[in-house]
């Protein structure tokens, strides 16, 4: 049944001499479905696709309240769909009261759309949460109709879309009959998408639309090699900047935001003829953001330096090249990225990969490959974890009195829960209610009490305050802002990690913002900045996130290597593979390469497992475990993507041992309780489940120190008075498929299946050189570290002329 | 046991890796900052429900290093409950431990700035204390000479070959000894910080806990 469109909407598309895809067409046919999955390349109209229905329904005027709820992973997004919304609706001369609702939406304007909310609101995840905690959720979303989840695929295998999907459960009961949209981009395996999506056990309808014609992508040719080690991609300013020269918009991303930040700074140097180039991440202040939007969708800018802030389907319009800085780790983001220049549907994108080092040549070739071949990395099976729960169950208490049964049933139509035993949700529950500890302890004091009728409820309704500052599921290291010094609230330039901000020293100076700063001091957890004339940041500059390479992309790289010769690749890098087979070996996919070497009156062991650097993290931490028992005194280590680097005192003879797989699981086990990985994880569980607010009413932190301490003595405490609690088998679950990533490490030693070749070499291997250059070197906490300590004390104190 | 034994106002003591000094020439064991039933008090006061463990973590701990020493006097130098309502309502089952810790020893309870009042536990309280040359307090106070006391928690942080280390730590110059946090749930206080840095002398010096503790000078 082909759905007609009224008037105004036929009318606009007419005078444009616009026609209406067929899969915008296909979503409006099927805009009574419960839940529709569209599958749509980037630049074919998905936002109008899942929009349409609503602006048909909307047409009349007659529909009062919230009709649509739209939910982007992005804050940058829900602004810029506002824009394009809204003027079309305009020109169509409809009714409807289009608002966005972020973080950064002032709370006077989210008081008022509480009471009265438009016909359509777009919003994030967290805000979402939020909405639902209020006590008056029901009536905000009573005349629900639809909710449009976009880009969902980016959401899908994380817990800000677990959190997502639970509030959508929530929004179900309250809205019954409501209809879910999921728009994504082009994806492995859409059933999985469509199965966390569904509302179970309704099902989830998959509408693919034309992929359209293939990217036209290739590597930037830069006469100079690229330098051995490091991401920023400096030595290619020159070759960048001639491109953009040649487009009208160009997007250059980063893979992080600190490479972004020099890189941009970089480019500026350079940037003789003074082009309009701005700078965009998730670190910089929204004002500093939106300037940066506003020029862009004006076409004032002739290109933007950026990271995944920029990532998810905004539409820019004008953008005709697509430029990557860095190996994307997985090919699906490479794909996505593309998909940002030239949103014309039909029309191929054009792209540009730049490799920030030796190694990334390989990466970019593989990747390259990968899209050429329409190989996209397949998702993994998703379970939903119970921390995330655990907020979830909060949430509602916010809301109201809720009774067990019936929000289990509503979790269960959640499908990453939808597997949910009775017993873990309890567990869960018990642990909102009074922390789920073995010794009764709160009974007076528990957040939930159970009233006479039998609902849950908060004991004291004064708590739902500190349940919603907390709520998210985003745990990144603690951020503290930015500001000119000047006067009080002097402007906003972003935020840096706590920890960044810790090792500052007055007059160092950083990068943020594309402005390099001087660390002036802090005042109340505001880093205070001044303006400064140097032309080279003291400090590099703060840390961001680090993706681990798929398997796909391993693959491809090791089936690379079995290749005689690389006429693909430039000659650089063919010469330093054909080097590396002629010293040593090319690692093998059945195979494990492990080199040994003395370098620096050290000994060092290399293991190339390819297993991506989360992995390649616990395998260092393992082999190290391993080699303390063997008295081998190792020091420290550092992986990569592709391999992990220890050293120690002593030489190794035979690595055979290290590798077994014998008791891997029980060693693992044993070891990774007391480790930090496992404590890291810890922590970010606990602030998701809410065992620890990382927000507290009025913010009084105290100025002395001794009042906080490290949630590693909780970790410690649990482990040898509570080894049963449900935070210690969340904190085991997550690290096991999170940072520790336990199970490519079994699958590349299952595949190897003690295929182990052992190279001695009187010097480093021209593949292991770059791994020297690797920041992000983990210390072993051994024999070696007291060793080490003694020796630093005996020194100190000779020189302080002391007598230990 | 692997302490570190140092001299204080010509006095020979004994840094604890647990964070208790020994004094064996008068029997003397003394431990700080307590903190006992810290995490009761956070959830009474509306705050996060930790694992409750950290009394009896504590107690423990304390019931270990009693057994090694065998100290004539016990002297839990201030803060030993995180207020006055958590010593007060102190569940049995440390009541009970803490009892068979008192039993037949001289024990005394200093006063500190969370828990002020008197404790309905037994032992004696005041809010100072002289034993010999050394005189105990909770939060020292200048010019004071041989004097032993706690509140700060300090902690010293060091960069050996590039890694960053840090660790709960006795301070101590010639006139004032200042010990670290005993508590199971309690933070520190960088000795590098002014409140610190500015009230130990030059030349003071610093014992790390570990095993054994280490001592160095007091990192600046």
């Amino acid at each position: 049944m082909t759905r007609a469109l009224p008037p105004q909407i036929t009318g606009w598309f007419d005078s444009r001499g616009w026609s209406i895809h067929p899969h915008q067409q296909a979503m409006l046919d099927r805009a009574d479905q419960p839940c529709q999955l569209l599958i749509a390349p980037t630049g074919g109209g998905k936002t109008m696709a899942g929009f349409l229905p609503t602006l048909a329904d909307l047409a009349d005027g007659s529909h009062q309240g919230l009709h649509t709820l739209y939910v982007s992973p992005l804050k940058a997004l829900a602004a810029d769909i506002k824009r394009n919304l809204t003027g079309p609706i305009t020109e169509m001369g409809l009714p409807i009261r289009v608002e966005d609702r972020t973080g950064d939406t002032s709370s006077h304007t989210k008081r008022r759309q509480r009471a009265d909310p438009p016909h359509i609101l777009l919003t994030t995840p967290e805000s979402l949460a939020l909405l639902v905690s209020y006590s008056d959720a029901d009536r905000i979303f009573a005349g629900l109709k639809r909710i449009i989840v976009d880009e969902i695929h980016a959401l899908a295998e994380s817990k800000r879309g677990d959190q997502l999907m639970l509030a959508l459960s929530r929004l179900s009961t309250l809205a019954p009959g409501l209809r879910r949209v999921g728009l994504s981009a082009t994806v492995e395996d859409p059933a999985a998408i469509a199965r966390i999506l569904a509302c179970h056990p309704d099902p989830c309808d998959i509408l693919q639309a034309d992929p359209g014609p293939d990217p036209d992508i290739a590597m930037l040719t830069i006469e100079a090699p690229p330098p051995w080690s490091g991401g920023g991609g400096k030595y290619a300013i020159s070759a960048v900047l001639a491109e953009i020269k040649k487009h009208r918009t160009t997007l250059i991303f980063h893979n992080t935001r600190a490479q972004a930040e020099l890189f941009f700074h970089h480019l500026w140097l350079a940037n003789d003829d003074q082009l309009p180039i701005g700078i965009h991440h998730g670190a910089l202040a929204r004002e500093q953001r939106e300037k940066v939007e506003q020029a862009m969708v004006e076409g004032r800018l002739r290109a933007i330096v950026c990271t995944g802030s920029l990532d998810l389907g905004i539409d820019w319009g004008d953008v005709d090249l697509v430029i990557q800085i860095g190996a994307p780790k997985n090919v699906k983001r490479l794909v996505q990225r593309i998909g940002r220049a030239n949103h014309r549907y039909n029309a191929p994108s054009k792209a540009l990969i730049v490799p920030a080092n030796r190694f990334e040549v390989i990466e970019c070739t593989a990747a390259l490959d990968a899209v050429r071949a329409h190989q996209l990395d397949g998702d993994t099976d998703h379970t939903g974890p119970l921390d995330v729960l655990c907020q979830h169950i909060l949430i509602r208490a916010c809301a109201g009195p809720f009774r067990a049964d019936e929000l289990f049933e509503e979790v269960r139509q959640t499908g990453a829960y939808a597997d949910l035993a009775r017993e873990t949700f309890d567990r869960c529950l018990e642990f909102a209610a009074t922390g789920g500890y073995a010794l009764r302890a709160y009974d007076q004091w528990q957040r939930l009490i159970q009233g006479p009728d039998g609902q849950w409820q908060l004991r004291d309704p004064r708590r739902a305050a500190r349940i919603r500052m907390n709520i998210g599921t985003i745990v990144d290291a603690d951020k503290m802002q930015v500001r000119y010094q000047k006067t009080r609230g002097g402007a906003p330039l972003g935020e840096v990690e706590e920890y960044f901000a810790a090792a500052l020293r007055k007059g160092d100076t950083f990068l943020i913002g594309g402005q390099i700063v001087r660390f002036e001091g802090l005042r109340e957890m505001v880093v205070e900045v001044s303006r400064t004339p140097t032309q080279k940041p003291k400090i590099a500059t703060f840390m961001g996130t680090k993706f681990a390479t798929s398997t796909q992309l391993s693959d491809r790289i090791l089936e690379m290597f079995r290749q005689s010769d690389w006429p693909g690749l430039p000659q650089h890098t063919r010469d330093w593979l054909a080097l590396q087979r002629k010293i040593s070996r090319l690692p093998e996919r059945d195979r494990l390469l492990v080199e040994t070497f003395p370098h620096d009156g050290r000994e060092h062991l290399v293991a190339y497992g390819f297993a991506g650097r989360n992995a390649q993290q616990t395998l260092g931490l393992l082999i190290t475990q391993r080699m303390e028992g063997m008295g081998l005194n190792p020091m420290g280590f550092v992986a990569t993507d592709y391999a992990t680097l220890i050293w120690g005192l002593d030489r190794l003879d035979d690595p055979r041992p290290l590798f077994s797989r014998d008791n891997l699981v029980e060693t693992m086990e044993a070891w990774l309780a007391d480790n930090a990985v496992m404590k890291r994880t810890f922590k970010g569980s606990a602030i998701i489940a809410g065992l620890i607010e990382r927000n507290q009413p009025g913010a009084a932190r105290k100025s002395g120190r001794q009042a906080t301490f490290s949630t590693d003595i909780l970790y410690d405490t649990l482990r040898k008075y509570d080894p049963g609690h449900i935070m210690l088998a969340i904190t085991r679950t997550e690290a096991m498929r999170g940072l520790v990533d336990f199970g490519r490490i079994e699958g590349m030693l299952a595949r190897i299946a003690g295929r182990i070749d052992h190279v001695r070499l009187p010097r480093v291997s021209p593949l292991a050189a770059p791994l020297f250059l690797e920041p992000g070197r983990i210390p072993i906490a051994g024999m070696a570290d007291q060793r080490l300590l003694e020796a630093e004390a005996a020194r100190l104190m000779t020189t302080a002329g002391l007598v230990p | 046991m692997t302490a570190h034994t140092f001299i204080f106002q010509g006095e020979t003591l004994l840094a604890l890796p647990s964070g208790g000094l020994f004094w064996p020439a008068q029997r003397v064991i003394c431990v700080s900052d307590l903190h006992l039933g810290k995490s009761d008090r956070m959830a009474r006061r509306g705050g996060p429900l930790l694992p409750p463990y950290e009394t009896i973590a504590t107690l423990d701990r304390l019931a270990q290093d009693i057994a090694a020493t065998d100290p004539a006097t016990v002297i839990c130098l201030g803060d030993s409950f995180d207020d006055v309502t958590a010593a007060e309502t102190l569940a049995d089952a440390p009541k009970d431990r803490l009892s068979t810790l008192m039993a037949g020893r001289r024990w005394v309870w200093i006063s500190g700035n969370h828990d002020p009042g008197p404790i309905n536990l037994g032992g004696t309280h005041l809010a100072d204390y002289r034993h010999g040359r050394l005189v105990f307090r909770h939060i020292a106070a200048p010019p004071a000479t041989g004097e032993v006391s706690g509140h700060y928690h300090p902690k010293a942080r060091l960069v050996l070959r590039g890694r960053r280390l840090s660790r709960p730590c006795f301070l101590f110059d010639r006139d004032r000894l200042i010990l670290p946090a005993y508590g199971a749930y309690t933070g520190g206080l960088f000795c590098d910080r002014p409140a610190l840095a500015e009230l130990m002398a030059s030349g003071a010096e610093a014992i790390l806990l570990g095993t054994p503790p280490i001592r160095l000078p007091m990192p600046r």
